[in-house]
């Protein structure tokens, strides 16, 4: 018995006018011509209705690059799904608010790179972002819309911290993800770079919590922590296939939005089968749902149906073989990479994402 | 007072779990059976006097029992952040 997944990320377009050099999008990126149309994301989110999804997490790239991005959260809407707009806020203007507004939208998501502007700038790769960024959380809030504001953290913006709490709490977030970079795709060509230290970290660690009690019933502060200092690895997705699907700009059906980094990995294609046979059925979902899948130290260990056996792209990214037990694991015979790799950490300039 | 919900927070079904869910953002709660009779008859302008006496005539119950319920139910819900009274 497969159960229904709960939330589906649609990755509208890989278009974005801001360059992170963490970017969770594939380092092959996909090129507007190659999108999947309106009617093709109305026909998806009906059919992630049907199959049980309630939430819809429409992000990019930057996904009100797209001209159809109002059309796109009515379709969402329609299906009577619970939307969330993931967005860096750069193109959000008042008319554009205001018909997202008149089509549904429930809740925005709003990406801040750094506290201070010139970081900002210079993370994100794009002038002027962060007053942008200011303007679009104004929006929000004029609108009656919730608002969780998204800080992804790392070597670089560490030292902000506190200033970034700040900011959540004076542009009115109700609530604010904490995320330290997770490393495949373009922030594994950055780890040097990216990658903090463990007194960085631990200093994070404490003025999160302190944060959290100080500011409690005001805002709510997630926190994603790195596993390159952990012992035990992420359950990524909650389980692969077990929760959670995304859909690429191309119409790709992934278990979990970096799995194209996993090379030869084949997927299906929402042009050509309906997500829930790719739900089901395809290789891609079921190579490793479950447990049976698992090598050792995995199979059979009493953490296995907690930690899913951590992150396949990380073990893929790390070791070469996606079945590998993730390297953030200590039991793994590859966790001592990870120390490695922070040992190695320290450079200062990026490689920024761009289409190849 | 006038209960109603949250900004980002709404009733959903969840039609492939034969069930109804509290929407919120970047969570999600099932009420029980009692909150849902409640939820339903939240729309911003019934105000709790209202909602009390829908109920009661829906279930065909003291106005007082009823009330009691409702009122426990509506603090419950606004702890949780999904109403707001006005």
């Amino acid at each position: 018995m497969i159960d229904a997944p709960l939330a589906l990320l649609a990755e509208l377009t890989h278009r974005c006018p801001l360059r992170c050099p963490y970017c969770s999008n594939p380092t092959e990126l996909t090129r507007a011509s190659g999108e999947l149309s309106t009617a093709e994301w109305a026909r998806v989110f009906q059919e992630a209705a049907a199959l049980g999804c309630l939430q819809i997490h429409l992000s990019g790239g930057e996904p009100t690059a797209r001209r159809d991005i109002v059309e796109i959260v009515a379709a969402a809407r329609t299906a009577g799904l619970y939307t969330n707009l993931i967005t860096a806020g750069v193109l959000l203007d008042a008319a554009l608010m205001a018909r997202l507004v008149e089509a549904g939208l429930d809740h925005v998501q709003l990406s801040v790179q750094d506290a201070d502007e010139a970081g900002a700038e210079r993370i994100g790769g794009m002038k002027g972002a962060q007053a942008r960024k200011r303007a679009a959380a104004a929006l929000v809030k004029q609108a009656g819309l919730p608002l969780t504001l998204n800080a992804v953290v790392h070597r670089q913006n560490l030292h902000n911290l506190p200033r970034l709490i700040e900011i959540a709490l004076e542009w009115g977030a109700g609530r604010l993800e904490v995320a330290h970079v997770q490393y495949y795709g373009w922030a594994l060509a950055n780890r040097d770079a990216l990658l903090p230290n463990r007194a960085q970290l631990d200093d994070a660690t404490h003025i999160v919590e302190a944060a959290r009690a100080a500011h409690r019933g005001r805002l709510v502060i997630d926190y994603v922590v790195p596993d390159y200092h952990a012992a035990r690895p992420k359950a990524c997705m909650g389980g692969w296939g077990r929760r959670f699907l995304a859909v690429s700009p191309a119409g790709n059906v992934l278990p979990c939005h970096a799995a194209e980094s996993i090379t030869g990995m084949v997927f299906a294609n929402v042009r050509d089968t309906s997500l829930a046979e790719a739900w089901m059925g395809s290789d891609a979902f079921n190579m490793f749902r479950g447990t049976e899948w698992m090598p050792k130290p995995c199979q059979g260990c009493e953490h296995a149906e907690r930690d899913w056996g951590g992150c396949r792209c990380q073990a893929f990214a790390l070791t070469g073989n996606a079945a590998n037990t993730d390297p953030a694991c200590a039991l793994s015979p590859h966790h001592a990479m990870l120390a490695e790799a922070v040992a190695e950490a320290g450079a200062t300039e990026f490689r920024y994402r761009e289409f190849s | 007072m006038t209960p109603r919900f949250a900004p980002g927070v709404r009733l959903q079904e969840d039609k492939a779990r034969d069930r109804w869910i509290v929407m919120a953002p970047e969570r999600m709660f099932i009420p029980d059976e009692i909150a849902l009779e409640v939820l339903r008859l939240v729309d911003g302008a019934r105000d709790e006097a209202g909602i009390v006496t829908a109920l009661a005539e829906k279930f065909a119950a003291p106005v007082e029992v009823i009330a009691a319920d409702v009122r426990v139910m509506l603090d419950d819900l606004r702890d949780k952040g999904a109403l707001r009274h006005d």
